[in-house]
């Protein structure tokens, strides 16, 4: 697994950008508050397996599809008609990974906003959306080295093998060969090895 | 000796670890080698044509999914595509300034401008009003080329005059105090005038004049019919409106010629023969030219409100036929087409509306018999090179189709039904013959070694783009993934999907394509009823006796939108989509409950439970009645009253008396839960899937200790919320909300489990596996998404781990479960964060159970999310044990991982996700996964991996390259062994 990489590479500016809409609404349809806000995709982070650098297809989604909306060419966005109370703002976007953001559409004092980032709590004095961070969704080939083949099992299969060839013969020469014969005479008495006396501890048991 | 086993062992672990798939992730090159993606728009609503000098030409549609798209119109591919939300309809489409397209949707709210060639929103504006109305769209033409176009959009009781340029509202009237209706936005003659029409009390008409520029009102005017009005009201030409008479005998016409209104009316009777059934307009635009309908005949007339009152035949068209509206195509010349059935063709004319006798085109299209008749036309015309009108038609067909027709040709057709899919069952496809050739071996040794060769090229990063190409191809090609026959790893099924149409499709699960489709013949819309509630079913499914019977399928469907409206059965063929047998107008149905039996052909037994609380047995032969008398006091099911928070427990009683019926069985309830209406109000249920394979009861813990886990397939569960916050999330406090969820049995009616969530609310999407149920729901005090896990064990099991009492024979392994014994159960919970809003969840299922389980979470992105059981464990801790550990429990986390590369979907979304099943395959370790919206997509899912195949990554070329190289160095060190020998002995 991947360890997660919270990658804050811009720094947020701050404002307020929430408008109250003056005239209130006699019809029980609501006392409307409206939510500008603004998605911010660094420009140099373009995809390179055609992900949509362009954010025609970003889709900015209020209380988990109560109404979804769209991005304007310049990368606002605005709810209408909102109650007051505490909402929650997510962003679709393909490639990115946003944080949903809470929102407070205060009754008591039309006109302020409180948004905060709610995987990380962090507090946003102007509603600018921003991607925690970028997301990759396919596994990445590992090019060319030495080192993966090595690792690969056919390489470790031959690694095994240079071992056996050229390390075995330097232990034995380090084997006593009194000790040596001892252990031959021994193989030769138990005759043929058969698959019981090599697993462990069943070998001394025969 | 020992040191050098221990040693190969470790390195074939290796060697297998190696081997061994990244648990979902996949490289971006193994893309469409087990997944595939269908993009659908619905059924086309409106459609605009848009072709401009240079660019390319286009069709824009909006669609009943709510989708607005732009299509390529000479291969019906999609340019750009978007999909409002679900409460987002689009009522009306426009083009403004000849390089947007505007939409107007949620009952007049929104109005949005799209930019043709990429779908960029270029403005979006709210317009307010007072009171729900009809809305309105309309772009008035200028009369100067430069000037800005001002969008006049009637909705909520008020007119707006919306600028195309910003979407600035210039001026609003609102027209409410007058509570007038308005039916109809007219431009007069291209002037700046226009005219608002409505009625504000059944005979009285209201006229109002208003300036386009300015805003001003005009005049308003007021005239009295005393016949009054009904029906819908037709605008004819510029200035003549039609409608008709309360009575339905009368068309009314309405002439507002130098703004005058003046009434006429003309007897039906004098225009239509036999006089009798029902009369309606068909709303249209067909300027000059009215069409109603008469006992469902189609007739034209046309209407001149000049001075008298002129009302002629044109037309009559008999069978089903369907008129576009009226094209205009050169100098104040209009044209139409019409479309009509005529056994298997389709009859397609475009005439001059003024001169109905001739025709421009009369073609005879042959259109496939399953997509039924033609819904709308909508007609669009070209200039030809020898300068005559050719014409094109776009076709929507009553499968929800879309079809492009052009000189008696469909030049392109897209399966649009496939957009709202009701449920999917799953069949296996037929066993291959013997005789027929299996799969086309490799020609040559050397061309396999070849194609092995540049996979390794691609495994180790040394390939060519050309390279990579070659390898997508021959990966397609030899998986032979879309062969029509069964395969050795089940990866391979027939997925019968049922659409909100009526219509079955079977596709194929290896590349999606549709292998048959058919429109249900009871539930044709032509028929008494238009079916409402849909599902499908499994019926018969052989495996093991009957071998030589093809798999079929039940749909069942309701008649109108009540619930005790007639029911309607079809049964369906799977392999050649024939249907067997149907019936309609049978009992009503409001349940139906497929049981765990099959009869000797393996046809499932299922219960359809009627408004009376009847249960009715199909199939209805001797042979399942016996099965069910066998079985009777078994068969258990429960109903959940959400409205009033009932739930209730029933079972089979006797055989009806006051019916003849002996496939009819009475019902009692055996228990009623009622909930406190003014606390809890149910907002969710769930229940394990009935196919679920559970692998072992016993589940192992750290300690080498046991803990049995309670299966059982009568469990329900269920989620309630407080009433005051069943709203929205923006509207509730956490002080006022509460989450309760209760594990039910739903043969006794016990509450097994109870636990509540305080300051939570819902929506709550929950899924149920094995002994744990998952559900997904809002945490208001935190103010983010949780999920929470409930396990539950059995504990009056627990006491079988002490080994004495199984050697003395006291253990109560093998007595038998029964609901009915009261037992002692454990529920282990805990909750997590989840960032995304979800939309669907789903489980794996594998053909055994073994394989460890992964939720399939669709998010709200319309992506989904392949997330570990192992992380929504209650045994997780912050700091678990060394034991623990190696059992694979997870230190506890506030919030579940959202790792990328575990996305199903990678990098495809499945827009408009509503559902997503999974399906076993045969091969232990896969499940196959199908997620369904306004888009398909189908994938293979591994949850631990492929441990029991190899990826289709495998090198064999290494593996024998490998081997030869060990074969030779053997033979080589052997000579030089033999030579050193005896060069020894020679000392």
């Amino acid at each position: 697994m991947r360890s997660q990489v919270f990658i804050l590479l811009f720094s947020l500016q701050l404002f307020f950008s929430l408008l109250s809409l003056s005239h209130a609404i006699s019809s029980g349809s609501g006392d409307g508050y409206t939510i500008y806000g603004r998605v911010k995709i660094p420009s140099n982070a373009l995809k390179g397996y055609g992900l949509p650098g362009k954010i025609s297809n970003i889709k900015v989604i209020l209380n988990g599809g109560q109404r979804v909306t769209f991005l304007r060419t310049d990368g606002y966005f605005s709810f209408y008609n909102v109650p007051a109370g505490t909402h929650l703002i997510e962003v679709a976007a393909l490639g990115y990974f946003f944080s949903p953001v809470r929102v407070d559409v205060s009754a008591r004092n039309p006109g302020k906003v409180q948004a905060a980032l709610t995987e990380n709590r962090r507090a946003l004095s102007e509603l600018v959306l921003e991607p925690l961070r970028d997301e990759e969704y396919y596994e990445i080939r590992e090019p060319f080295s030495i080192m993966s083949v090595v690792k690969s099992p056919m390489g470790l299969m031959v690694g095994f093998m240079l071992i056996v060839v050229f390390l075995m013969p330097k232990l034995m020469e380090n084997i006593d060969p009194e000790e040596m014969r001892r252990a031959q005479e021994e193989m030769r008495n138990q005759g043929v090895p058969t698959l019981s006396s090599l697993l462990p501890g069943a070998g001394r048991s025969s | 000796m020992v040191l050098a086993i221990k040693v190969s062992f470790l390195l074939l672990f290796t060697l297998f670890a190696s081997f061994a798939n990244y648990g979902f992730s996949i490289y971006e090159d193994q893309v469409g080698l087990m997944d595939w993606r269908q993009q659908y728009l619905g059924k086309v609503k409106h459609a605009l044509f848009h072709s401009s000098k240079s660019g390319r030409k286009r069709v824009v549609v909006s669609t009943e999914e709510n989708v607005i798209a732009s299509l390529d119109l000479r291969h019906g591919e999609i340019f750009w595509r978007h999909v409002f939300g679900p409460n987002d309809s689009i009522d009306g489409m426009e083009f403004v300034l000849g390089k947007y397209v505007v939409s107007l949707s949620s009952e007049g709210s929104f109005l949005r401008a799209w930019n043709l060639p990429d779908g960029q929103m270029v403005w979006e504006s709210f317009l307010q009003g007072t009171n729900p109305s009809k809305s309105l769209l309309l772009v008035p033409r200028s009369l100067k080329a430069n000037q800005e176009t001002v969008i006049l959009v009637f909705s909520k009781s008020c007119l707006h005059a919306v600028s195309s340029l910003d979407g600035e509202v210039i001026w609003k009237i609102d027209l409410r105090e007058n509570s007038v209706e308005i039916q109809k936005i007219i431009q007069l003659h291209d002037s700046d005038i226009i005219y608002a029409v409505g009625f504000s009390s059944p005979t009285q008409l209201d006229l109002f004049q208003i300036n386009v520029k300015s805003g001003e009102l005009l005049r308003h005017q007021t005239a009295t019919f005393s016949g009054g009005f009904s029906g819908e009201l037709v605008s004819v030409s510029d200035d003549v409106l039609v409608t008709l008479d309360t009575a339905r005998s009368n068309l009314v016409i309405i002439n507002l010629k130098n703004g005058e209104i003046r009434i006429l009316q003309s007897p039906i009777a004098s225009l239509i023969d036999e006089i009798a059934g029902s009369m309606e307009i068909v709303p249209s635009k067909l300027s000059g030219l009215l069409a109603v309908k008469v006992n469902s005949l189609l007739t034209l007339v046309r209407v001149k409100g000049e001075g008298e009152v002129e009302v002629e035949v044109v037309d009559k068209i008999p069978g089903q036929a369907t008129v576009s509206d009226a094209l205009l195509v050169s100098e104040s010349q209009h044209a139409a087409a019409l479309a009509q059935h005529e056994g298997s063709y389709m009859h397609l004319t475009v005439k001059l509306i003024d001169d109905w006798s001739s025709n421009f085109i009369d073609e005879n299209i042959v259109i496939d018999n399953q997509r039924g008749s033609v819904q709308k036309v909508f007609l669009n015309s070209y200039i030809r090179t020898d300068r005559s009108h050719g014409f094109r038609a776009l076709l929507v067909m009553e499968d929800h189709s879309l079809l492009l027709v052009q000189q008696g040709e469909i030049v392109w057709s897209r399966e649009d039904g496939l957009a709202s899919i009701v449920n999917v069952v799953t069949c296996e496809l037929p066993v291959e013959k013997k005789g027929v050739s299996i799969a086309k071996v490799e020609n040559n040794l050397i061309e396999w070694l070849q194609g092995h060769l540049l996979k390794l090229k691609g495994t180790l990063m040394i390939a060519s783009p050309e390279d990579v190409v070659a390898i997508q191809n021959m990966r397609l090609k030899t998986s032979d993934k879309s062969k029509m026959s069964r395969d050795h790893n089940g990866f391979r099924k027939l997925l019968i999907v049922l659409t909100k149409s009526g219509k079955l499709f079977a596709l194929h699960s290896g590349d999606g394509r549709v292998i048959w489709s058919r429109l249900l013949q009871p539930f044709h819309k032509s028929e008494a009823c238009a079916p409402r509630w849909l599902n499908i079913y499994q019926w018969q499914d052989p495996h093991h006796r009957a071998m030589d019977e093809n798999p079929s399928v039940l749909v069942v469907g309701r008649c109108g939108q009540r619930m005790d409206g007639p029911g309607l059965l079809s049964f369906v063929d799977t392999y050649t989509g024939r249907e067997i047998s149907s019936s309609s107008q049978i009992h009503s149905v409001v349940k139906v409950i497929p049981l765990p039996f099959t009869d000797s052909t393996e046809q499932r037994l299922h219960i359809l439970i009627d408004a009376e609380n009847h249960a009715h047995l199909y199939p209805q032969t001797s042979e399942a009645i016996s099965i069910l008398q066998s079985e009777f006091s078994n068969i258990y099911w429960y109903s959940v009253e959400a409205d009033s928070g009932i739930i209730k427990g029933h079972a089979l009683k006797r055989k009806c008396v006051d019916v003849v019926d002996n496939y009819c069985f009475e019902s009692n309830d055996v228990w009623l839960i009622m909930l406190p209406p003014e606390s809890e109000k149910i907002i969710a249920t769930a229940t394990r899937n009935l196919n679920e394979v559970v692998h072992t009861q016993a589940k192992v813990v750290a300690d080498q200790d046991v803990m049995y886990k309670y299966i059982s397939k009568n469990l329900l569960f269920l989620a309630t919320v407080a009433p005051k916050s069943s709203g929205e999330i923006g509207t509730t406090t956490p002080e006022d909300s509460w989450l309760v969820v209760y594990l039910i049995d739903i043969v006794n009616g016990r509450v097994l489990h109870r636990m509540t969530h305080h300051g939570s609310t819902g929506p709550v999407h929950a899924v149920f596996s094995e002994n744990w149920v998952v559900y997904h729901y809002f945490n208001l005090k935190a103010h983010r998404y949780e999920m929470s896990v409930v396990e539950i064990y059995d504990q009056s099991r627990a006491d079988n781990i002490d080994v004495w009492k199984l050697i003395i024979g006291k253990h109560n392994l093998t007595s038998p479960i029964s609901s009915y014994s009261r037992r002692d159960i454990l529920a282990k919970s805990q909750s997590y964060f989840f960032t995304h809003s979800v939309k669907a969840i789903s489980v794996t299922s594998t053909t055994k159970g073994i394989t460890s389980k992964q939720l399939l979470i669709g998010t709200i992105n319309d992506q989904i999310l392949a997330l570990d059981k192992r992380y929504l464990d209650p045994r997780r801790s912050i700091n678990p044990s060394q034991a623990e550990r190696e059992e694979g429990v997870i230190p506890l986390t506030d919030s579940l991982p959202i790792i990328p590369q575990t996305y199903a979907t990678h990098a495809l979304q499945v827009e408009g996700l509503r559902g997503i099943v999974t399906i076993p395959a045969k091969l232990e370790s896969t499940t196959l996964a199908f997620a369904y919206g306004v888009d398909l997509f189908f994938t293979r899912i591994t949850p631990s991996r492929t441990y029991d195949s190899l990826t289709e990554d495998f090198s064999y070329a290494l593996l024998l390259i490998t081997i030869v190289a060990l074969v030779i160095a053997i033979i080589a060190t052997w000579v030089l062994s033999e030579r050193k020998e005896l060069q020894d002995k020679w000392k």
